[in-house]
């Protein structure tokens, strides 16, 4: 190990410290508006900074776990604090602290009631995030995973919309289900195998007609927050009530944890019932890919629009982990950054409008390039990566994916790529509608273009866009170890369980 | 280094004019823009030589793109004689474009945006003929599909311009969708999406099946049609055609240099840079020998009715890219780039020149309104002139060596697609110069019918446009001469050495000149094509000029034929019958029943309801603070776990 600093708490546990302060900050109430913006601002970013140095630090050839922590912690039980990163998890730990800041950010004008409890929602949420991408004990992921929940309800539910509270708690009754089914799950494998720690776990051998089971108790959990096809119309929901902030984390983040969690738990632990249930996946992705879509193309409402092709563009994600090789492993992978990145900047571009005019309706907008080049310019190179266009970041995750599912299925790969045709459909019409024709409206014939703030938080996700589409060898690297270790032993896994089953 | 410059000058171009055009002005951007293309058109030409001539290919590595396991992608540039033909046509005509529209543009309100997209369009144009790979292949040929987006959608205040653009998107989208799982297809045969490596690796792979749908298929056939479905997208071949007319929207520059020279090539072009695969599927060949057949003949027809200027135009470009495809088809692929060149020469001459009359007529573009104008703009006349002769074939005009290579190369395929393209190809001869003939005339002879005001107006272009015509139709009367050796003659094969393919067993391209053509191919079908141009020629002096008001009673006289010529066969009907609307109803159906009443109303909505009437109670009595209590909790938990730390550590 290079470092002996506890590089991942500090990541972790930095925002919460932010949060702290901001909890104790007095005055008036504009002075603790402005004082708890700039902490906000300034903990995000130097927890960014700080992660920065972890990418650096990070050994890409290495398959295993990195910056490992442990400590005992519940020591009867033998649950243990323990913390590490591999290359599956560590660009997640980024895109979590990358997002962070942006958010604020965004906020920053938007946000005008209880300014300081959001900033601290925020942090938390911020900590929850980036401990469960790190966690490597169950207790503790479990503990962090369902930890994210409570502030993004908050999110939701306080600073939303008009119909903050039905979003909020449909998104929390179907994430409840999930997570009851998978906190069973995480008993039981405690039981069987008698350890929480997730290294020791993959390496376990479970019984397969037990992983039917526990695999369809994950099922439960991840499918519900990828989300899959058909328990994903809680989305469109919670996207348009939160406020802009809380849809980019909710894009940007939430959506990766289920992903993440069939990257993690199902395939290495469950690798019997993860090929027995791939036909189960492949089926639900291509019908989300297609549904999907055609529900984005009859949406009215900006956001809505953007939270059904998320659920599209997780369909590559999951079809792409559920091949089980290279190309998909790693294809889901970047598939899931880039539709961090771009979808989080989609929603942040309607947030740009929504402060302005206060609709999200397609049809109260139109003609906007006119008073908005700079903004016509932003909003294209993200509607050019959601289509999937090579050079953006977009292509080169649907792309391996693809790829990957053409080795196991061509029924599946020609169903995938139907998403590409009705993604541009939908997206440039999207764009045709809001941003081209006649400025006609009045109400926005006095639009300003994007101002100084909005330029620093579009910059850098423009270029991530652009640097992720040309060079993407260069996050590619940070995963080819992790990943393909991660095959091998699925691999092994099911060629072992193939010649015990011999006779 | 050169060899660099000469593709990445533009994108400079672009990048600089397109971010920092507020400050460099107009002015600025025209001269940074042109310059740098003119640069890389000067440059060109040194490939040319270096490359074509004196046969030194060569491929340049930039750095790894793509890498994970067994697939790997590099950013490379390719140069063999085909890219460097192709480096050529499109730098060169790229430029001669660009100092037009400095002219043609003058009064645009976005000049910077104007020149930094044509620049973009360069740029990957250039991406794409030098690929090594299928990937970046494709990389440049999306690229060029943007451009072409952004560039007819160009002024965006009017709907249909973004009709059109959005339209040219999604059909090339749909042919894109075919290219992506033909290399789907590609990298699950071969293992490597590398051109080097499929070529080698192909002729071994020439008997393989594999499954498909259920099928099992013969695996270069499968992925040839796929491919083919790419390039029938990108050149607007029968079924996939319909966005080329409705791209007019675009300036008239784009419309040259998009939508007739270079980008609607590039399916031609891709075929023949896959040409070691396309050989090994000869029933994918006779397929585009018929499609191309086909869609030089019926979009021909609907060229005889048409009114804009424009859209005559482009569906001649149709046309003529069909006499490409059908070339391919043959195995012609000499040929097939030869008429790519001779085309983007004379049909980009046409598009300036239409640019240069709606320039005089103060932007009308419907042929009605014109006529007797030729004495005003007489440069302008004879630009026209010169581009319709190339385009019916005249004998010593460059299209007509290009036409009959080809005419000649699908009858000497024999065979049944060979004969159906040289038949139908004959017949085009005959619809071309009559619809070319007819455009002459209502545009610039006969009595004028524009308004006294446009007629007074009536003036020739400044220099600035005017020379780029000249340069072009210089290539439009010499090139066909010059490169004909080079091309299609005996010295073809020394001249294309390894870039392209043809198997000997169905080369019918060398058919042409080693059988001693006069034995081999008679006269009569080497005479047929002039013979039937001059026909269509002398019909149109008849109707036209002889006896006017013919053209409009034979109109009369068979409505339903006129009519179902002039809506285009009714494609963009039929379509929007079959496609466009289910689509539109079923996405509205999935949402509103499929989402609305069976995911939600059996699931969350039902439990919801009630949990949200007990929610609201509960949220009534702790008046708003329950995210107070929530903060507590997590940060009673964060305190537990480092309480248990510390213990631990203590």
């Amino acid at each position: 190990m290079v470092t002996h600093l506890p590089i991942l708490s500090l990541i972790t546990f930095l925002p919460v410290l932010g949060a702290l302060f901001i909890f104790t900050i007095r005055g008036d109430e504009e002075m603790v508006v402005r004082n708890s913006r700039q902490l906000a601002l300034w903990t995000s970013l130097v927890t960014f900074i700080i992660s920065v140095v972890l990418i650096l630090l990070f050994d890409p050839d290495t398959a295993g776990f990195q910056f490992v922590e442990t400590k005992q912690w519940i020591s009867g039980l033998g649950i243990q604090y323990y913390m590490g990163v591999d290359g599956i998890s560590v660009w997640f730990v980024l895109l979590s602290t990358f997002l962070t800041p942006l958010c604020v950010l965004a906020s920053w004008a938007s946000i005008r009631s209880h300014v300081k409890e959001y900033m601290i929602a925020f942090l938390v949420l911020e900590t929850m995030m980036v401990g469960m991408f790190c966690a490597l004990d169950f207790v503790l992921f479990y503990l962090f995973f369902e930890g994210v929940m409570i502030p993004m309800f908050l999110i939701i539910g306080v600073w939303g919309g008009p119909r903050r509270i039905y979003a909020a708690f449909k998104f929390f009754l179907y994430t409840l289900a999930g997570s009851v089914l998978m906190l069973i799950a995480v008993l039981t494998l405690y039981v069987v195998v008698g350890k929480t720690d997730i290294p020791a776990l993959m390496q376990a051998r479970i019984d397969p007609s037990l992983q039917y089971w526990l695999w369809l108790a994950f099922f439960a959990s991840f499918a519900v927050k990828v989300p899959m096809w058909p328990v994903h119309t809680w989305l469109p929901d919670a996207h348009v009530e939160a406020p802009t902030a809380g849809s980019v984390i909710l894009a940007g983040v939430l959506l990766k944890m289920g992903a993440y969690g069939f990257l993690r738990f199902s395939l290495p632990m469950l690798p019997e019932a993860s090929l027995f249930f791939q036909p189960l996946i492949f089926t639900l992705s291509a019908v989300a890919i297609i549904y999907t879509s055609l529900v984005a193309l009859a949406q009215e409402d900006m956001k809505k629009l953007i939270a059904y092709s998320s659920v599209a563009h997780m369909g590559f994600v999951t079809i792409g982990i559920f091949t089980v090789n290279l190309q998909g492993i790693e294809g889901a992978l970047f598939q899931m950054l880039s539709h961090g990145i771009i979808s989080s900047a989609l929603f942040l571009c309607v947030g740009v409008l929504y402060d302005r005019i206060h609709s999200r309706d397609i049809a109260s907008y139109g003609g906007l390039v006119h008073r908005m080049p700079a903004y016509a310019l932003v909003f294209m190179v993200f509607t050019l990566g959601a289509l999937g266009l090579p050079g953006t970041s977009g292509f080169i995750g649907e792309f391996l994916s693809l790829l990957a599912a053409y080795q196991v299925n061509r029924l599946l790969a020609v169903l995938a790529s139907t998403g590409m045709v009705l993604g541009a459909v939908y997206m440039l019409w999207l764009y045709r509608r809001v941003m081209l024709g006649l400025l006609e409206k009045e109400e926005l014939k006095s639009i300003l273009d994007l101002n100084r703030r909005e330029v620093a938080v579009f910059a850098p996700l423009v270029v991530l866009v652009l640097w992720m589409g040309i060079y993407p060898e260069y996050f590619l690297g940070f995963m080819h170890a992790s990943a393909e270790n991660l095959v091998d032993k699925f691999k092994i896994a099911h060629a072992l369980n193939l010649a015990a089953a011999a006779p | 280094m050169l060899y660099v410059a000469t593709i990445f000058l533009p994108l400079i171009g672009a990048v600089a004019v397109g971010l920092l055009g507020r400050w460099t002005g107009d002015r600025g951007a025209q001269l940074i823009t042109c310059g740098l293309m003119v640069l890389s058109g000067l440059f060109s030409l040194v490939i040319f030589r270096e490359v074509a001539l004196d046969g030194n290919a060569r491929t340049i590595e930039l750095f790894t793109w793509i890498h994970s396991g067994e697939f790997e992608v590099s950013w490379a540039l390719k140069f063999d004689t085909l890219t460097a033909v192709m480096v050529f046509v499109v730098s060169v005509v790229s430029a001669l474009i660009h100092i037009y529209s400095i002219g043609y543009m003058a009064k645009d309100p976005s000049i910077p945006r104007f020149f930094s997209y044509l620049n973009l369009f360069t740029f990957f144009m250039l991406i794409l003929v030098t690929a090594n790979n299928l990937i970046q292949l494709f990389f440049g040929w999306e690229g060029v599909g943007l451009c072409s987006y952004l560039l007819i959608g160009f002024w965006y205040d009017r709907a249909s311009a973004n009709t059109a653009a959005l339209k040219a998107f999604v059909v090339n989208r749909i042919g894109d969708f075919g290219f992506a799982l033909g290399i789907l297809a590609v990298f699950y045969l071969f293992s490597s999406v590398a051109f080097e490596t499929i070529f080698t690796a192909a002729p071994a792979q020439a008997g393989t099946t594999f499954e498909f749908l259920g099928l099992e298929v013969h695996a270069l056939t499968l992925i040839c049609l796929l491919l083919l479905i790419g390039a029938m997208g990108k050149s607007a071949q029968l079924g996939l055609h319909v966005w080329l007319p409705d791209a007019m929207e675009g300036p008239t520059p784009v419309s040259a240099l998009i939508h007739a020279a270079t980008m609607v090539t590039a399916g031609v072009f891709m075929v023949v840079r896959l040409s070691p695969l396309f050989e090994l599927a000869p029933s994918v060949l006779a397929a585009a020998a018929i499609i191309g057949a086909l869609t030089a003949f019926i979009t021909a027809t609907i060229a005889l009715v048409q009114n804009d200027i424009k859209r005559v135009i482009a569906y001649s470009t149709c046309s003529q890219l069909g006499y490409m495809f059908f070339a391919v088809g043959v195995s012609a692929y000499g040929a097939a780039i030869f008429h790519l060149m001779t085309h983007a020469f004379f049909k980009s001459l046409l598009f300036l020149g239409s640019g240069s009359v709606i320039h005089a007529m103060s932007g009308e573009r419907d042929m009605r309104q014109m006529g007797g104008i030729w004495r005003r703009i007489p440069l302008t006349y004879v630009a026209m002139c010169v581009g319709s002769l190339s385009l019916i074939g005249i004998p010593f005009f460059a299209g007509y060596y290009s036409k009959d290579i080809i005419l000649e190369s699908a009858w000497e395929a024999h065979g049944f697609a060979g004969n159906f393209a040289y038949i139908l190809g004959v017949v085009v001869a005959f619809l071309t110069a009559f619809y070319s003939y007819r455009m002459l005339f209502m545009t610039f002879h006969g009595d004028s019918r524009a308004g006294e005001k446009v007629m007074a107006h009536v003036h020739e272009s400044p220099k600035v446009m005017t020379v780029p015509l000249i340069i072009l139709s210089v290539g439009a009367i010499f090139s066909g001469y010059l490169g004909y050796d080079l091309f299609v003659g005996d010295g073809g094969e020394g001249f294309w050495r390894a870039s392209i393919l043809a198997l000997p067993s169905h080369d019918a391209l060398a058919d042409t000149h080693y059988a001693s053509w006069y034995i081999k191919i008679t006269p009569y079908i080497q005479i047929t094509p002039l013979v039937m141009a001059m026909l269509g020629i002398l019909l149109a002096f008849i109707t036209y000029s002889k006896f006017p008001g013919l053209a409009d009673s034979a109109a009369e006289r068979f409505p339903r034929l006129h009519a179902f010529l002039y809506n285009k066969w009714y494609f963009d009907e039929v379509y929007d019958r079959l496609f466009v609307r289910p689509t539109l109803v079923l996405a509205r159906g999935l949402w509103k029943s499929g989402d609305g009443r069976l995911i939600d109303g059996i699931g969350p909505d039902g439990i919801a309801a009630s949990v949200l009437r007990v929610g609201r109670r509960a949220a009534a009595l702790q008046s708003g603070y329950v995210y107070h209590y929530a903060f507590a909790m997590i940060i009673g938990v964060v305190g537990f776990i480092s309480w248990h730390l510390y213990g631990s550590m203590g």
